[in-house]
């Protein structure tokens, strides 16, 4: 899966890609009624803003692409139209009608699928009985009906003229057919709107093929088709039009014909960076983190770098490349198989985080919720967590010395909060992030490693921790920051290694970065290169 | 906005306490355990006029001591999200261990040492499979539960051990001058450490972050596996204590000893407002519970109601206290959906 957002374009050809078949029938297919008509969707999770503006119109027989970076509010729409969340404002039309799904069997019912990128099937069960789970046809005495079951799974699988015996054991199916499962189960369902949320992430191109001959299938039958995809390429051959969208709200909607890639790619990303972030030159000094051919059997391979006092170095990949691993490794979660990590010239034992901390290193990790807080403590029993045993004296816990670390630190990093005692679980993710971040610097760490900063964070408080991680490393502090949103790697970053299947493939000082070349090198395309 | 620059802090205020939520404060699970307590003893004293006096209090000490002394690592156990199902077990080990060794001619100290060193044993036992192995610790301490029993019943047989020397007897008998049981003041000094190490050192905040976010924990330096371990040595050792003491109070030691008791020990905890997922609990609370325990089985036995009547008594109270939490948590979620579903109207 590509999921280093506007980057996953990057390395193709900027082209316009004609769709051959597409332009013409569309006007022919689309009646004046909208199949789908979402306007102005809002979804707010505590103050975060997921959706601001969810506007997609699509109509019958028409495939339609939904594209935006990553936190573009497209999962969001989703999953409104899945009826897994409830959205906090706007209208959903089906055929002209207002709809409101307070659960998926409601979205199900009016005739909405969605069909994700891992599909989940009972893999004991039958293909048959999986598309029909729930709604098995009967004979009498409720028994199910096997024969008839068998008949109805043989026909859709005519219709969808793709060749699966639906006796056999889902156990054991490709991705891909296990994906034209999902579908036969939709169009059993007699599904009018079909979602597929990166549908090809996982297929080879004969399987690609096929699925875009499926789609062609269901758009004749007046069926609609929602892509979602970060491969543009495919974009351009399979849909009619596409909806773009923005820090979740809707940007435009064009038909094919009339957009290029370079169109598509700047409505997606829609800022300057350098703007954004501002220039800055930093002077790194001593070395702090020294990491010598660290390996994991299988998860990352003869990773060594260095990162220096007053700077912030970044890693970047895609999902997987092993970047979180590698992090993990470092500050002794998961024990590595070769390989040493030094801190200021000494070796650490390594295997607990206790011996990384007690060589001055701190974690922020990218799971605020299950890794970063205690959720149900108190917002200053979190702060001190870390520090807990030097705020204790003959080993009873001083709650003024613990009280005074959580002040201290919610006015540094202007946390917005009630009472001290509250429950962390209060505060909005920005401010639990800070949370996290004083948990860490209370320690006065010499080297921070960050993941995911600003995962899941308001705009508002990103740009604050940006301006922290600034404020640390110019007081000498080093930084070691994975992210996988590359206007923050590329922003806030003064070096950039970028790993590739569990390798360092290149590094990029600051200047010479760009996301086409990350991209390419993230993407395994310049091995040997830049090193 | 955000700088790490000290002197140019600018004024922190925190919200100020509000009349509610100090009111809110004081709805707690003990409160009510409190106001349960005082409840039973007024039931109890209008059922037998004999209910309040010092002797009831001693012999409600007498009989709950051991188990509200195991209750205590039980509960510490339970708040990092594991459980001990050995206990009884494990008491039945050490007074078997006990009447073997003083009736083949050991040392009374020389074989109660032996007992505790038996404890730590099935203790480190339990801890290692669960910490370790990382085996569901639910699972571990079922199978220990047998294998204890089992090796009681190997050590002793179904002879019963009788003939301890004169001075154990004194453990039956109240503190001189006094009408405390002794294994009653032993769980009142040890609830004190607990407590204090619970609620105020590191090794107490380090239970609560484990049971709560095991990972975040982890991540934090807490040392989760070494931690459990311990604990479950720390129960060993009590448990094994707890034998010893129930053996002298009864002047007698059998494989059977103490059979069954981890449920009452398990009620305890849990009715004393511990949460069976962990995370959630105080001493104070089991120490109400046992207070509410005791007096209610004092009033049921002063109305000759049967043991095996007593324990259904034991069972709703277990129901209730998972029960309880449940429905206010229910409750609490419900009003909110209004709230906002009326928001939303508005």
């Amino acid at each position: 899966m590509i999921v280093i957002g506007v980057v996953s374009i990057g390395g193709m050809a900027m082209e316009r890609v004609h769709a051959p078949e597409a332009t013409a029938s569309l006007r022919d297919l689309s009646p004046d009624v909208p199949l789908l008509d979402v306007e102005g969707a809002t979804k707010f999770f505590g103050p975060v803003k997921a959706l601001v503006n969810g506007s997609i119109t699509m109509f019958a027989g028409e495939a339609h692409a939904l594209l935006g970076e990553n936190g573009a509010g497209k999962s969001t729409l989703v999953k409104i139209l899945a009826g897994v969340h409830q959205a906090d404002g706007g209208h959903v039309r089906i055929n002209g009608e207002p709809v409101h799904f307070s659960n998926p069997i409601a979205a199900r019912e009016a005739g909405i699928s969605v069909i994700y990128q891992e599909p989940t099937l009972f893999p004991d069960l039958t293909i048959a009985e999986n598309i029909f789970m729930g709604r098995h046809p009967l004979r009498s005495g409720k028994r199910i009906d096997r024969a008839e079951m068998m008949r109805r799974a043989d026909e859709v699988f005519a219709r969808l003229g793709v060749p699966l015996s639906p006796g056999r054991l889902a156990r054991g199916l490709s991705v891909a057919d296990q994906q034209i499962v999902e579908i036969a189960k939709a169009i059993s369902f007699n599904a009018k709107i079909i979602i597929m949320d990166e549908p090809t992430a996982a297929l080879t191109d004969v399987e690609v093929q096929r699925l875009f001959d499926v789609v062609k299938t269901l758009r004749g039958e007046g069926a609609g088709v929602m892509f979602i995809s970060h491969r543009l390429e495919e974009v351009f051959e399979m849909c009619q039009r596409v909806t773009i969208m923005r820090d979740g709200a809707f940007v435009r909607t064009a038909p094919i014909e009339e957009i290029t890639i370079d169109d598509v790619i700047f409505s997606m990303v829609g800022r300057d960076i350098v703007s954004l972030y501002g220039e800055h030159q930093r002077s790194p000094g001593a070395e702090v983190l020294a990491v010598e051919h660290l390996t994991r059997e299988g998860v990352f391979t003869d990773v060594s770098f260095r990162v220096r006092a007053g700077e912030i170095v970044a890693l970047a990949g895609l999902v997987g490349a092993g970047r979180t691993e590698v992090a993990r490794g470092i500050f002794g979660i998961d024990k590595v198989d070769a390989g040493s990590v030094s801190v200021g010239g000494v070796k650490l034992k390594g295997g607990s985080p206790l011996q990384a901390m007690s060589a001055g290193m701190g974690f922020v990790p990218e799971d605020r919720r299950q890794q970063g807080l205690v959720m149900e403590m108190s917002i200053d029993s979190n702060a001190a967590l870390a520090s807990i045993t030097s705020l204790s004296r003959f080993g009873i816990i001083r709650k003024s010395s613990e009280r005074k670390l959580a002040s201290e630190w919610a006015a540094r990093l202007q946390l917005k909060f009630g009472r001290f005692a509250n429950p962390v679980m209060t505060l909005s993710g920005g401010n639990q992030q800070k949370v996290v971040l004083a948990k860490w610097l209370a320690r006065k760490p010499r080297l921070l490693i960050i993941d995911e900063p600003t995962r899941g964070i308001d705009i508002g408080t990103k740009s604050e921790v940006h301006r922290l991680l600034g404020e640390l490393v110019e007081q000498g502090i080093a930084v070691l920051m994975i992210s996988s949103e590359m206007p923050e790697v590329l922003g806030v970053a003064d070096r950039i290694l970028v790993l590739h299947e569990g390798r360092l493939v290149a590094e990029f000082a600051r200047d010479e970065a760009d996301e086409a070349s990350i991209m390419r090198a993230a993407a395994g395309q310049m091995k040997g290169e830049a090193r | 906005m955000t700088t790490l620059e000290a002197n140019a802090l600018p004024e922190l205020v925190e919200e100020p306490r509000t009349l509610q939520s100090s009111l809110r404060a004081a709805v707690r699970w003990e409160t009510g355990l409190v106001v349960l307590f005082v409840v039973s003893l007024i039931y109890g004293w209008s059922v037998t006029p004999y209910f309040l006096n010092m002797e009831t209090f001693f012999f409600a000490g007498l009989n709950f001591g051991e188990v509200a002394i195991m209750a205590l690592p039980m509960t510490l156990i339970i708040i990092t999200g594991e459980i001990d199902l050995s206990v009884a077990s494990m008491l039945g080990l050490s007074a078997s261990t006990l009447g073997y060794l003083f009736t083949h001619g050991w040392n009374i100290w020389l074989a109660m040492g032996v007992c505790l060193l038996v404890g730590i044993a099935g203790g480190a036992l339990n801890g290692v499979l669960v910490t370790r192995l990382g085996l569901p610790s639910i699972a571990v301490t079922i199978g220990t539960l047998t294998l204890y029993r089992g090796l009681a019943l190997i050590v002793l047989g179904s002879n019963t051990a009788v003939g301890f020397p004169a001075w154990t007897n004194k453990l039956s008998l109240p503190i001189g001058g006094t009408h405390v049981a002794y294994d009653f003041a032993i769980f009142v000094v040890l609830a004190v450490i607990f407590g204090v190490a619970l609620h105020m050192t590191p090794l107490g905040r380090s239970i609560y972050a484990i049971g709560l976010q095991p990972e975040t924990a982890y991540f934090s330096g807490i040392r989760v596996k070494r931690i459990k371990f311990l604990l479950y040595v720390v129960s060993g050792f009590l448990c094994a204590f707890a034998g010893i003491l129930y053996t002298f109070q009864q002047a007698s030691s059998a494989s059977d000893t103490g059979l069954g008791l981890e449920l009452n020990v398990v009620a305890i905890a849990l009715f004393g407002g511990v949460s069976i997922f962990g995370g959630r609990g105080t001493i104070i609370g089991v120490v109400l519970s046992v207070a509410v325990f005791a007096s209610l089985q004092s009033s049921l036995t002063g109305i000759n109601v049967s043991a095996q009547a007593q324990s259904i008594v034991t069972g709703c109270l277990l129901l209730l206290s998972v029960l309880i939490p449940n429905g206010i948590e229910m409750t609490a979620r419900a009003r909110a959906r209004l709230r906002h579903r009326a928001v939303q109207e508005a």
